[in-house]
């Protein structure tokens, strides 16, 4: 008998350990679509980047109601089809809770009849106002609506008393959003499009579409587009010798654009999300400290500075949180508790869901900078 | 007045940017003069001068002159390589294995570059400022004058080359019927081997006069190289004067377009013109059918 114990005793604790090891701690699965290539990888990317690194850090303070965050992520490449298809792995394989992404609205409004079907809620990461307008129950997004800067800006030109506006957009689907957007609100602030023109993608040389408006009544320049297109034009305008303001989208708030429009950058004013202008806000702002702690994590993860698109996803991650402290933990409570998040203080604005906005956010998401010596300042 | 100020605007950009098109054409025209196929690759030794000037300015800090020195020679070497490794090899060449093979290249050279250098978009800094010059009523940046002086002189040493050398008469041999070159003791692979280099360095440094106003990144040789070719179409792919005057020519037509019509057209313009030559006049807008090319 005697012999025995030592072999019984090993064997009670290699059991003991191997069901210890399979019966880890409930974990939370969530699911992320972010095109982490493909053209909107200036998106995807940082998004990734932003989840990943909130994640870990919920999970090293003990995760949430001492439950673990399990993040898993795939890369849709910015193609509508394989959003899908992932969105379907996701919710049938993976038996996720809840899904962050896509990062495009293309992608997004097709992954929502998956979601609706199959009732998981979805956070999306793009900015198209047409992903929760109308409300879909499942569906919330993080990224600020376009209108939201296009009213920054007539604000600005109502101040200022400028009523004639050129538009330049790129032919793209942020361009053409823009562009809706840009001519939809017009009438309200009073505002007069003169000219609206548009440029592609890969286009090198805007001075035509410049020397047509320089030709105008126009009384300030609206650009809408994502890099680099709207460096070219920064610098055309320079080129042309063009007076008149010009305003960008928030689509280049990032330092990128500066580099590239160079000294030309000078004076631009753009609507932007405050994730760029952090360090100056004023210290009564609410958003102040998760802004200076995203930008710092970021700084120390990536060695990189952390921008709004990564703020998206770093929002949805933080707004599931809170419904999971709430109590949540099905796909139908979390979605309700989503809805009820209120005032929290994110990377986007201040987020506020209900029944009948599940956008969630004011127009104070946004604030209008200007460039200058390279660098971004409040317009106050 | 105020019209006419706008049409002396675009007449200026469209020169401007024509000048490139023609750069970049002239490529074009002499492989296809030397080898019979169209290197649609031509675009990405465009693109690799503007990468490869960025790589020197900004990784082996070299000064600008010996960034854009070391940059047409990075480009050529990746040219000849090119030629070496997938046109050489070939044991029957058709033109149309040929063409596929150089889309491949280029394919490859193209995702080479993300690889290594990321997606991202990049600036150079202009060679000698950025303050607009006032011609008239109209305004162009030093880099412009940089780029119709490059191109110029680019253009007579090509010609130059081509009517008073050894070497430029033997490619011209070669063009005109490649069998009886070899029959006189011409090494035409050789020849071949030249015209790639020599438009690879034409090629990048297109490219790289061009990135201080375009910017640069992985994958700006695609619509480079397309318009390039519409250049050398119009011209029927001539190596001379015909292709110079078909890129100033479509450069103009998409400024006047653009200006005059709507953006939105603008590289329409571009890829109508190209289908008319071919249907109408497939020797191009300034030579009679059947001549000497070159």
């Amino acid at each position: 008998m005697k012999r025995f114990l030592p072999t019984t005793m090993l064997t009670f604790l290699l059991l003991l350990s191997a069901s210890l090891a399979f019966a880890s701690p409930a974990t939370i699965k969530i699911g992320a679509l972010f095109s982490v290539t493909g053209p909107p990888s200036f998106l995807g990317e940082p998004e990734r980047n932003s989840a990943k690194m909130v994640v870990d850090e919920i999970n090293a303070k003990g995760g949430v109601k001492g439950k673990k965050l399990e993040l898993i992520v795939y890369d849709t490449q910015g193609d509508a089809t394989k959003a899908v298809q992932a969105a379907n792995r996701l919710i049938k394989e993976d038996k996720v809770v809840a899904i962050i992404g896509p990062s495009t609205t293309g992608e997004s409004m097709a992954v929502i009849p998956v979601v609706e079907k199959e009732g998981i809620p979805l956070i999306s990461c793009a900015a198209g106002s047409k992903i929760t307008d109308p409300v879909k129950k499942w569906v919330f997004k993080t990224a600020q609506n376009d209108g939201l800067a296009v009213a920054k800006i007539y604000e600005y030109l109502n101040k200022k008393k400028l009523a004639k506006v050129a538009i330049l957009t790129v032919s793209d689907g942020f361009g053409s959003s823009g562009r809706e957007q840009l001519k939809a609100h017009a009438e309200k602030f009073g505002i007069q499009v003169v000219v609206d023109e548009t440029y592609g993608p890969k286009d090198t040389d805007m001075t035509s579409q410049l020397t047509k408006i320089r030709g105008s009544q126009a009384q300030a320049i609206i650009c809408w587009g994502t890099n680099p297109g709207p460096a070219v034009v920064a610098k055309n305008v320079k080129q042309l010798g063009i007076k008149l303001p010009l305003f960008m989208s928030h689509g280049v708030s990032s330092k990128k654009f500066i580099e590239l429009a160079g000294d030309a950058s000078d004076g631009i004013m753009l609507p932007s999300g405050k994730v760029i202008v952090s360090d100056v806000l004023p210290a009564g702002d609410k958003q102040k400290k998760s802004l200076l702690a995203f930008v710092k994590d970021y700084q120390n993860h990536y060695k990189a500075e952390g921008d709004h698109f990564g703020g998206h996803a770093w929002d949805a991650v933080m707004l599931l949180k809170g419904a999971v402290e709430r109590g949540a933990d099905t796909p139908a409570a979390i979605r309700d508790q989503l809805e009820k998040t209120t005032n929290f203080a994110g990377i986007g604005g201040i987020f506020s869901y209900s029944a009948a906005d599940h956008a969630g956010l004011g127009k104070d998401a946004f604030v209008l900078v200007e460039i200058r010596n390279k660098d971004w300042t409040l317009v106050k | 007045m105020e019209l006419a100020d706008q049409i002396a605007q675009y007449l200026v950009s469209g020169l401007s940017t024509g000048a490139i098109y023609a750069l970049i054409g002239i490529g074009f025209a002499i492989i296809y003069n030397s080898t019979d196929i169209i290197n649609f690759a031509q675009g990405e030794l465009v693109m690799l001068g503007g990468m490869f000037t960025l790589f020197s300015l900004n990784v082996l800090h070299l000064p600008l002159p010996l960034a854009i020195l070391f940059a047409v020679a990075a480009a050529t070497a990746v040219g000849v390589l090119f030629e070496r490794l997938t046109i050489r090899p070939l044991k029957s060449p058709t033109p149309l294995a040929l063409i596929i093979i150089t889309i491949g290249g280029s394919i490859l050279i193209r995702g080479i570059t993300m690889m290594i250098g990321g997606k991202d978009t990049h600036a150079i800094p202009a060679f000698s400022g950025s303050e607009p010059i006032l011609i008239g009523t109209a305004t162009i940046l030093p880099q412009h004058l940089w780029i119709f002086a490059l191109t110029a002189l680019a253009i007579t040493a090509n010609k130059l080359f081509f009517e008073y050398t050894i070497t430029g008469k033997a490619m011209r041999a070669c063009a005109v019927n490649r069998r009886a070159a070899g029959l006189v003791g011409i090494d035409v692979k050789r020849m071949v081997l030249f015209s790639f280099a020599i438009s690879s360095a034409l090629g990048s440094l297109a490219g790289i006069i061009v990135a201080p106003l375009t910017m640069t990144s992985y994958d700006v040789g695609i619509m480079l190289g397309l318009k390039g070719f519409c250049a050398a179409i119009i011209g029927g792919l001539s190596g001379g004067i015909g292709t110079v005057l078909g890129g100033l020519l479509l450069g103009v037509l998409e400024s006047l377009g653009a200006g005059l019509i709507s953006s939105g057209y603008k590289d329409a313009i571009a890829f109508i013109i190209l289908l008319l030559i071919l249907f109408i006049r497939p020797q191009g807008l300034f030579t009679k059918a059947q001549t000497e090319r070159v």
